[in-house]
């Protein structure tokens, strides 16, 4: 059998979080350019046929959607850089007095766009690379590497998570449905019209879905100690309340000397009271995902690459932010090309999943063989 | 090992209790079957196994439930969850996780049973159930016989003692289904696990069951036996039984080999010099006299309004007659990597009525869909009625194809009988009324103000079958119209199409009921993988397939009888 899940989730999402931090560094539309190709690379060889992997393009359908936006934004209410370079002039709709400081229409500048779009890439970035983390590790698997008090917590929240993609396919089962009725299956009405059906039938899913879940023991509890269940509760409480007051000390100006201690106690607090609820829990876990090697690897490239690029933000901001007033062609700094470039240890290092055709034949027990055509005159 | 005590069941709100007088036990290591019409409260019975009721569903029970000792007063069902599996009727609303390997594990982790425990087991349970190469597959692209055995394997592991059931072969074709029984089989006699199972495919599992629990009606009290004696008095019986108390055999036969060993001598010699009839007979129409219909679908006044209407509507005219109602020539459908449909043909004749058959994903959904342009075909073409479907406007194609979707609810939005009616006859631009007409001639004694969900399955369905219809498309397509339907139901719906086909409707239906099909069509197409294999007049195809013959079929070959019916009709016609 192939080797299955060799890459803790979190890994990836660390990896992909790095990733991100160093998009969020930078507005040079090369470098930003050589991230989204590093993460679609890793992308196109490591994702999986697996549903929760196709989230992949609608991230980046909708990154495309938010850098349009961000243009139409520049284009249509202005942009705050002054520019001398004017492409064209809309007509300017005059505002009353207390709209001061709001424009619409007027000068569109070449400065404006190229400064919106650098803006706008940068979002783009930072969403793909959410994207690429969702498409490399299913997110649910994630939610259950939480500690034992949390599980139930984070069981609820994968089937909230399911909850999504169910209420698309409803929604496309109910427009297929109005059609067969004779009703127009497109347009906002068709839609609006099959919403409390669809909602009808997610509530249905979910309270059938309860009962399933508690007949297969969900929510079971061990029997502990009225002494632990009393020491929890007071770990929990105090501890949050640790963290509340230890927070605002670290927050407010006079607080400075008991600030820091305080939160970190009731931080360790409530971190006690978690896991001393988890013997409350009877679960085990199933296989869980072991934090190996190549999870080092993976995530340490996220956080070199995210390291570096800060690193090197502070030390020479000009390059990772290329001027637009003037207009100049951005620069194409090493170093940080380089550090980017560190993202693609995974590509090299993780083995990549099986193609999707090359599964083992023996989906069904007796395979039945495709009946080959007949060989005789009929 | 579960011990009913005079139980009965209230639920809030309603007058009279669901099921009362339950009191049977099932024994260790055996499979009772439970029976009985719809809505007979079945589920309620398995659900009480279970603790859901009336710890979950609410409701007061009254007497007591005990399983493997425990008291599901005192109990909640998560408290049950080491003694009792149950899997519901939908597997898709039963899953948790997403991968079939999780699914596996995850009644145990909530049990907190040790890891390499739960390894041992989810290898095991692979293994029994055949889904070893299906480990890391995400549940949703699985197909419905594997989530039904994914669904019973996830029960399964944390070796229950008791294995509670709701109709867990209904929605499977019938090699599927035969799957999933075989495994249940071998839990009961390898490991003694007891399982209670409902099922309405009594052909598919009475032959499986060591007693029977039929609820003979809404409230009535349980009669417990052995198939054999059950079946004798059950309202609902499978074809074989069937047979057998048309021929007055005793003890009833509940296998095709029981009765074939009877039939060798009597029966079949009786038959010998006799010709079947009905739908089979090859023709467009069935040219016997179809039995006097109870509750006429169509008056012939309707039938002229209909004509009428068509020459108001010159774009909806009628096909030059001879032209096929429905006509697919090298029709293919891709879907991403997947090929739904490949270089399939078929033709409909006008007042045929044919049965697409094959396994779960083999393309019969898929292939109704391009009928009625919800798909769009990927190369060939596609005709109905002289119209391409998905290039149609809604509007106008209902007039040429109905279909009923696998779940009929889909079809129906309104909150009453009769705001539904309206609306499908503003939808169809019939004249107000029409759809009422054909609910009521469907549908006897239902009330306007019925809320659909509070429908039968049946009733449902007849329902959008009337939404339908009310349209008058030349072309009727239904999807696996049985699911969840009786016997009672079932034959009303024989009636029905029946009629709407000797009226000149062309029919189509995807189905895995093979009973069903034997009643109805003239001819059957068996899809394997997006091909057709086979498509020919029923009787020579479902003769030639050991797992498309119908039971008669199997007892009586190789003459070339089909149902009960035609058995009777012409031993009564020889007589």
């Amino acid at each position: 059998m192939a080797p299955r899940r060799t890459v803790h989730p979190g890994a990836w999402w660390l990896w992909a979080l790095g990733l991100a931090t160093a998009a969020s560094r930078t507005t040079n539309p090369l470098l930003l350019g050589l991230l989204l190709a590093v993460v679609g690379y890793v992308v196109a060889t490591h994702r999986t046929d697996a549903p929760w992997a196709r989230s992949y393009a609608a991230f980046v359908r909708l990154a495309l959607a938010v850098l349009l936006i961000r243009l139409f934004f520049a284009v249509f209410l202005g942009s705050p850089i002054p520019g001398t370079h004017t492409l064209l002039t809309l007509p300017e709709v005059p505002l009353p007095a207390w709209a001061q400081g709001v424009r619409l229409g007027g000068r569109v500048t070449a400065e404006g766009l190229v400064f919106a779009l650098y803006d706008g890439l940068k979002l783009a970035t930072l969403l793909i690379c959410v994207g690429a983390a969702n498409a490399l590790a299913n997110p649910a698997r994630l939610l259950k590497s939480l500690p034992g008090a949390l599980y139930e917590a984070g069981v609820a929240v994968v089937v909230a998570m399911t909850f999504a993609p169910h209420l698309v396919a409803d929604v496309r089962r109910l427009r297929a449905a109005r059609r067969l009725r004779g009703r127009p299956d497109r347009g906002l009405r068709g839609l609006a019209q099959v919403a409390l059906p669809v909602l009808e039938g997610a509530l249905e899913r979910s309270v059938a879905l309860a009962a399933a879940m508690d007949a297969r023991g969900y929510g079971r509890t061990a029997e502990v100690t009225p002494a632990v269940r009393r020491t929890t509760a007071a770990l929990t409480l105090g501890g949050l309340l640790g963290v509340c007051a230890g927070t605002y000390g670290v927050l407010t100006a006079e607080g400075g000397t008991y600030g820091l201690p305080v939160l970190l106690a009731g931080l360790a607090a409530a971190l006690a009271g978690l896991w001393l609820g988890g013997r409350r829990s009877p679960r085990t876990r199933y296989r869980p995902d072991a934090w190996g090697v190549r999870a080092w690897l993976v995530s340490g490239s996220g956080v070199a690459v995210a390291g570096l690029t800060v690193a090197y933000a502070a030390h020479d901001p000009a390059a990772l932010h290329p001027g637009v007033v003037p207009l100049t062609a951005p620069a194409f700094p090493l170093w940080p090309a380089a550090a980017i470039l560190l993202g693609l240890l995974p590509a090299f290092t993780v083995p990549a999943p099986p193609p999707p055709g090359s599964r083992p034949a023996h989906d069904a027990p007796n395979p039945r063989p495709r009946p080959r055509p007949r060989k005789e005159p009929a | 090992m579960i011990r009913f005590e005079d139980v009965s069941v209230t639920y809030d709100g309603a007058a009279a209790p669901t099921v009362t007088g339950v009191d049977f036990e099932v024994p260790e290591g055996e499979l009772v079957l439970l029976v009985g019409p719809s809505g007979v409260g079945k589920s309620t019975v398995l659900g009480a196994v279970s603790g859901l009721v009336p710890h979950f569903t609410g409701g007061t029970l009254r007497g007591r439930v005990t399983v493997a000792g425990r008291d599901t007063r005192t109990h909640k069902p998560r408290e049950l969850a080491d003694v009792v599996g149950t899997v519901g009727q939908d597997p898709l609303s039963h899953f948790v996780t997403d991968t079939v390997e999780e699914e596996l594990a995850y009644g145990m982790e909530s049990l907190g049973l040790a890891p390499d425990v739960m390894r041992r087991r989810v290898e095991e349970t692979l293994d029994l159930l055949g889904l070893a190469g299906l480990r890391d597959r995400p549940i949703a692209t699985l197909s419905g016989g594997q989530q039904q055995r994914v669904a019973i394997g996830s029960v399964l592991t944390p070796h229950p003692r008791v294995l509670v059931l709701d109709e867990p072969t209904s929605a499977l074709d019938p090699a599927a289904a035969e799957e999933v029984l075989a495994v249940l089989q071998r839990l009961v006699h390898d490991l003694g696990t007891t399982v209670l199972m409902a099922e309405h495919r009594l052909e598919r599992v009475v032959q499986y069951a060591d007693q029977v629990a039929l609820l003979p009606a809404p409230g009535a009290a349980p009669v417990l036996g052995t198939p054999a004696e059950v079946m004798a008095v059950s309202p609902v019986f499978p074809p074989v039984v069937g047979l057998g108390r048309l021929a007055d055999w005793s003890p009833l036969p509940l296998t095709v080999r029981d009765a074939r060993r009877r039939a060798g001598a009597g029966l079949r010699d009786r038959l010998s010099t006799l010709a079947p009839d009905g739908p089979s007979a090859v023709g467009a129409a069935p040219s016997t006299p179809l039995p006097p219909l109870p509750e006429p679908a169509a008056p012939p006044s309707r039938r002229t309004g209909f004509l009428r209407r068509r020459r108001a509507l010159p774009e909806t005219a009628a096909p030059a007659p001879g032209a096929p109602a429905a006509l697919a020539v090298s029709l293919t459908v891709r879907r991403g990597h997947v090929e739904a449909l490949r270089d399939v043909d078929l033709t409909v004749a006008p007042g045929e009525t044919v049965a697409l058959m094959g396994r779960n994903g083999a393309g019969k959904s898929t292939l109704l869909g391009t009928l009625v342009g919800l798909v769009q075909p990927t190369a060939g073409t596609v005709r109905v009625g002289g119209a391409v479907p998905h290039r149609t406007a809604p509007r106008d194609l209902v007039r040429r194809v109905g279909l009923v979707p696998q779940e009929p609810r889909d079809l129906l939005y309104a909150d009453t009988v009769a705001a539904e009616c309206a609306a499908a006859d503003e939808d169809a631009g019939a004249a107000p009324g029409t759809c009422r007409a054909l609910v009521t001639g469907l549908l006897p004694g239902v009330d306007d103000d019925t809320h659909p969900r509070d429908l039968s399955e049946g009733q449902r369905l007849a329902l959008a079958l009337a939404v339908v219809l009310t349209a008058r498309p030349p072309l009727l397509l239904l999807d696996e119209p049985t699911r969840g339907l009786d016997y009672a139901a079932k034959s009303r719906l024989v009636t029905v199409l029946r009629t709407l086909a000797a009226e000149g409707h062309a029919i189509v239906l995807a189905t895995h009921d093979v009973e069903l099909a034997a009643e109805l069509a003239h001819r059957v197409v068996i899809l394997a993988d997006g091909e057709v294999v086979a498509d020919g007049p029923t009787a020579e195809v479902v003769v030639a397939s050991p797992s498309f013959a119908p039971q008669v079929t199997k007892v009586l070959a190789p003459q070339k009888w089909l149902t009960v019916a035609q058995v009777r009709r012409a031993l009564e016609g020889n007589r």
